[in-house]
């Protein structure tokens, strides 16, 4: 038996039957990162000796004939942005290289009290602006499935710690894409949830009215396993929902017979990769197969979507980042003349080229004079692509499209480029504005060998139907069971 | 004379009062920031309790860490809807934060949430009595919105030091119209704000700890201009005699330049209360953008018909209400009435010294007198060791003739250091007044008889003598013979 290749339900429980302990599973993580690692930087931070003592500590509960929750002894790769007390947490960024945080966040809190282990900090693009991990001012991440190439972005780390075996699951957000488009560069599974599924206290704000936590995975139903874990309302953030969580797991099983699958015509338009269109077109035909009917859709205001997100998501980051000013955490600049030379210098120091150009950029959307122009004209968009997608809705159950118009790319093929990097967001963004759950699994591979991501997008807490059609699609494929060999 | 006629006169007689003293019409107006007297802050759970050590009453969520979300008071949302209601506004069903966007070391996030274009009140106003006259002063909006925390700057200019622990105190601001034209009415319009925010239990009403603080706005115009003039910000202003001077203040300043032939520039100002004057902070091209937008982290707030209904009923007498009460069914004078209702406490104190059987008026002039010189606040007669059924007890002997005025006071003063009754204290001293008239008059002879030469000056006509045998008598029973009988007496005997 191979460790690293149990599913997060077969692992829990030998774990929880004491098969298998849980200091045996993190040393046998612990492993394949003091391997891997040094080529892929999936990490900011390895935490071997609190995840071996965490560890130690389930085992010693489950001696005493406790119950440790349905995670016990699961390896998890948290990505920087989720806070951790005693931990330190950097978002990616130099301005918190040495934060270490005071409390603990919710969804990193229900991963532990449910029996995970933290083995450390994913690397991530700084303060998740980013779709390529090159962002980071810890240094790149690297795609398992071919070294020289991005894995994606913002949440690369995880998804890249995900494909390597470097952990069993891992927690992303996602405020444009940054779980599904990652997952889909990594050939592994990344749902972004509906808005307010999973509380955000203790996740470090890039965009708040568009982040959203989830899990990533190798399977359906291991995210799906990690999602019930996570999900739920949270006193401590006032936007989380109060509706019960969803049975995902079981979800995962339960086929697509008589499920109307909404394919929109704009998601298929120039750009779109045709490789990549040949995967996902095969997809849809496959899942008609197992039962579902495909009906066209529309989604007329999609052209919009990128526009609106960037004014949107810049204009909230340029206030969720006020707070890093060196007055009470995080980088200082040394001996300021005054306030405002602490505060310019402290802030160009800390945050790399493309935190700054968005923190430009929304305080310029949010100026006087501009506000009507660009931030409500912005949201007022934002509210026309959510009701394309209610009306969408009202003739399917889900949508099934591409997570991306492009393959994965090259390391620093893009970096010089925003626009174009802001481009390949197209087929992710629409979700966040619209608050609806996406996920992203694999659906093949193209001739040199990377991984092409299938994108499910659902109703408001429509998560289940959303697992139905990514486990039906899963069971007829392999495409998960495939390990990438990490050449160095 | 009609209302309207009556009215009319009176403004005249207030225009003319105003216009003998400077050309200008000036307007004002009032945002006054009240301090909410929740217990815990507005958005998390730390203590808003005054003068703790620096930053102990600082937690994850006020002091800004990286990650942290607000979470909603609902105590706060109740304490603005009392004033909204008690003040007549508009309840809007659907409010919401917004993202007031500005750097300062005492600001953690960077931003203060604050209300923008969706305040949780619109419109109402406040009805206050200035110059004789009832006047009902205009609001704009009340919103709730956090405060920011405390920079102290070392002497030694060595640091700047942050208290955090003010940071996320719930306040409302409370935005008048430009409606006040005078200083001392914007101290009146200050002064009864505050008695309708103690009456209604939302603010301590401490001014020395910055419980309510204003910022005004004033311009001046010609009389009979419809447009209004340029207007100046004053901010931090903690006091009502502090908003009256620096808006006496400014009055000269603009008077000065207008007559002049200047013009004045529109800028934020800052009360010197040292100086006792306002001082530029910055010009209109310096204005803060505060680039608001609607708080994500906050979903809108929705009021509900049955929160409004229940905040309504529960909504107590207001001061004004409570001193129109005291004028119509307890005969009191506008003068006793509007003191006696200043504080709540004072009020209490007096209604239920009335509750004991005391007359009114005789409450109120005791207390305006002999209770408030005891008192550095008038807020403290509530722990005040006579309570106001033992004033009604002294009250009592007074109003019966059992002891005398002058006695009352020396037995107040004991009950005031012993803790004892009035009734124990005139027993043991005995101190009760002789209204024995066979003894009074034993005591009236014997003074008549020992001056024979005064009782024939007095009879030749020298009748301001009559105070002389008035003391005599009133020394001889060491003072607690009743005067009245004495004057009764002698008069019988002298002029007899």
């Amino acid at each position: 038996m191979d460790i690293v290749e149990l599913t997060v339900t077969a692992l829990a429980e030998r774990v929880r039957g004491r098969q298998l302990s849980a200091v045996e599973v993190a040393q046998a993580y612990l492993a394949r990162i003091a391997e891997l690692e040094p080529t892929l930087h999936a990490f900011i931070t390895v935490d071997a000796e609190g995840a071996l003592a965490a560890a130690r500590a389930l085992d010693l509960r489950l001696a005493r004939g406790e119950d440790v929750g349905p995670l016990a002894g699961v390896p998890i790769a948290l990505k920087d942005i989720f806070v951790t007390q005693g931990l330190r947490t950097t978002c990616g960024s130099r301005i918190l290289a040495d934060w270490v945080p005071p409390y603990e966040g919710t969804p990193s809190a229900r991963l532990r009290a449910a029996g995970a282990v933290v083995l450390g900090k994913a690397n991530m693009d700084e303060f998740a602006m980013g779709s390529s991990n090159e962002n980071s001012a810890f240094g790149v991440c690297r795609n398992p499935w071919d070294v020289d190439r991005v894995p994606g972005g913002s949440s690369g780390g995880s998804a890249a710690a995900v494909a390597g075996r470097l952990c069993l699951g891992a927690l992303g957000t996602d405020t444009g894409g940054s779980i599904r488009q990652p997952a889909a560069l990594c050939g592994v599974v990344g749902i972004k949830p509906t808005y307010g599924r999973v509380s955000r206290y203790g996740v470090i704000a890039f965009a708040s009215s568009l982040d959203q936590v989830g899990p990533i995975a190798r399977t359906t139903e291991d995210a799906a396993a990690l999602l019930e874990v996570i999900a739920g309302h949270d006193p401590l953030d006032a936007t989380s929902l109060p509706q019960p969580v969803g049975r995902y797991r079981e979800a995962c099983r339960r086929g697509v017979r008589g499920l109307r699958i909404g394919v929109p015509a704009e998601y298929f338009a120039a750009g779109l990769d045709p490789e990549i269109e040949t995967a996902v077109r095969a997809a849809i035909d496959q899942l008609a197969a197992q039962g579902a009917e495909v009906v066209d859709i529309s989604l007329p205001h999609t052209k919009y979507a990128i526009a609106t997100y960037y004014l949107l998501c810049t204009a909230e980051a340029s206030s969720n980042l006020a707070r890093y000013d060196g007055v009470r955490f995080g980088l200082r600049a040394a001996r300021p003349r005054d306030l405002r030379d602490l505060y310019s210098r402290t802030r160009h120091d800390g945050f790399g080229p493309e935190v700054r150009r968005r923190i430009i950029l929304g305080t310029f959307a949010l100026s006087a004079g501009y506000y009507d122009a660009y931030y409500a004209k912005g949201q007022r968009v934002r509210t026309l692509i959510r009701q394309d997608f209610s009306r969408a809705f009202e003739r399917c159950d889900v949508i099934v499209v591409s997570t991306l118009p492009i393959m994965v790319f090259k390391l620093g093929e893009r970096l010089d480029d925003s626009l174009q990097m802001y481009l390949a967001d197209i087929y992710t963004i629409s979700c966040n504005l619209a608050g609806l759950p996406g996920l992203s699994l694999p659906c093949g591979f193209s001739r040199q060998g990377l991984p092409i991501g299938l994108q499910v997008l659902g109703p408001p807490l429509g998560e289940e139907q959303v697992f139905a059609v990514a486990g039906s699609y899963e069971q007829a494929h392999d495409w998960h069971r495939r390990v990438p060999e990490v050449r160095r | 004379m009609t209302m309207a006629m009556t009215m009319a006169k009176t403004m005249a007689k207030t225009m003319a009062k105003t216009m003998a003293k400077t050309p200008w019409e000036v307007v004002i107006g009032l945002e006054v920031h009240v301090q909410l007297a929740t217990q815990t802050k507005l958005f998390c759970g730390c203590s808003t309790q005054f003068g703790a050590p620096p930053n102990t009453n600082v937690c994850a969520v006020c002091s800004g860490q990286p990650g942290v979300l607000p979470v909603l008071n609902a105590q706060a949302i109740t304490f603005a809807l009392k004033l909204g209601l008690a003040t007549g506004g508009t309840i809007r069903r659907r409010s919401r934060f917004a993202r007031k966007n500005y750097f300062y070391p005492d600001l953690p996030k960077g931003y203060q949430i604050s209300q923008y274009d969706e305040p949780l009140v619109e419109g109402g106003a406040v009805e206050i009595w200035y110059e004789g006259q009832p006047r009902s002063i205009g609001l704009t909006r009340i919103h709730l919105e956090e405060d920011a925390g405390k920079n102290v700057h070392l002497a030694t200019g060595a640091a700047s030091l942050v208290d955090l622990n003010r940071a996320g105190v719930p306040l409302i601001e409370v935005v008048s119209e430009p409606a006040l034209r005078a200083p001392e009415e914007a101290a009146e319009y200050m002064r009864t704000l505050r008695g309708i925010v103690r009456a209604l239990g939302i603010c301590d009403g401490n001014l020395e700890q910055g419980s309510l603080r204003c910022d005004a706005n004033i311009s001046l115009r010609p009389w009979g201009q419809q447009a209004l003039g340029t207007k100046v910000e004053v901010k931090n202003i903690n006091s009502f005699r502090f908003v009256q001077k620096a808006l006496e203040y400014e009055i000269e300043r603009q008077g000065g330049l207008l007559t002049r032939g200047q013009t004045i520039q529109q800028e934020t100002r800052q009360w010197n209360a040292e100086g006792g004057r306002t001082e530029s902070m910055r010009s209109k091209e310096e204005a803060h953008d505060y680039r608001y937008f609607p708080e994500p982290d906050l979903p809108p707030v929705m009021i509900e018909e049955g929160l409004i209904d229940a905040v309504r009923a529960a909504l107590p007498e207001l001061p004004l209400q409570r001193r129109q009460r005291l004028m119509e069914q307890d005969g009191l004078s506008e003068y006793d009435a509007t003191e006696l209702t200043r504080e709540s406490e004072l009020t209490d104190y007096y209604s239920r010294a009335v509750a004991a059987g005391a007359l009114p008026k005789r409450v109120a002039n005791w207390m305006l007198t002999e209770l408030l010189s005891r008192v550095t606040d008038a807020r403290d007669v509530a722990q005040a060791p006579v309570a106001p059924a033992g004033l009604a007890e002294l009250l009592g002997l007074l109003e019966s003739g059992k002891v005398s005025g002058k006695l009352a006071k020396e037995i107040w003063a004991k009950m005031w250091d012993s803790g004892r009754t009035a009734l124990q204290i005139a027993t043991e001293g005995g101190l009760f007044q002789q209204s024995d008239s066979g003894a009074i008059e034993q005591a009236v002879r014997a003074v008549v008889d020992a001056h024979p030469d005064r009782v024939a000056d007095y009879r030749a006509g020298k009748t301001k003598l009559m105070g002389w045998f008035v003391g005599q008598v009133m020394q001889a029973t060491q003072g607690k013979a009743n005067p009245q009988l004495v004057n009764t007496l002698l008069t019988q005997l002298l002029d007899g």
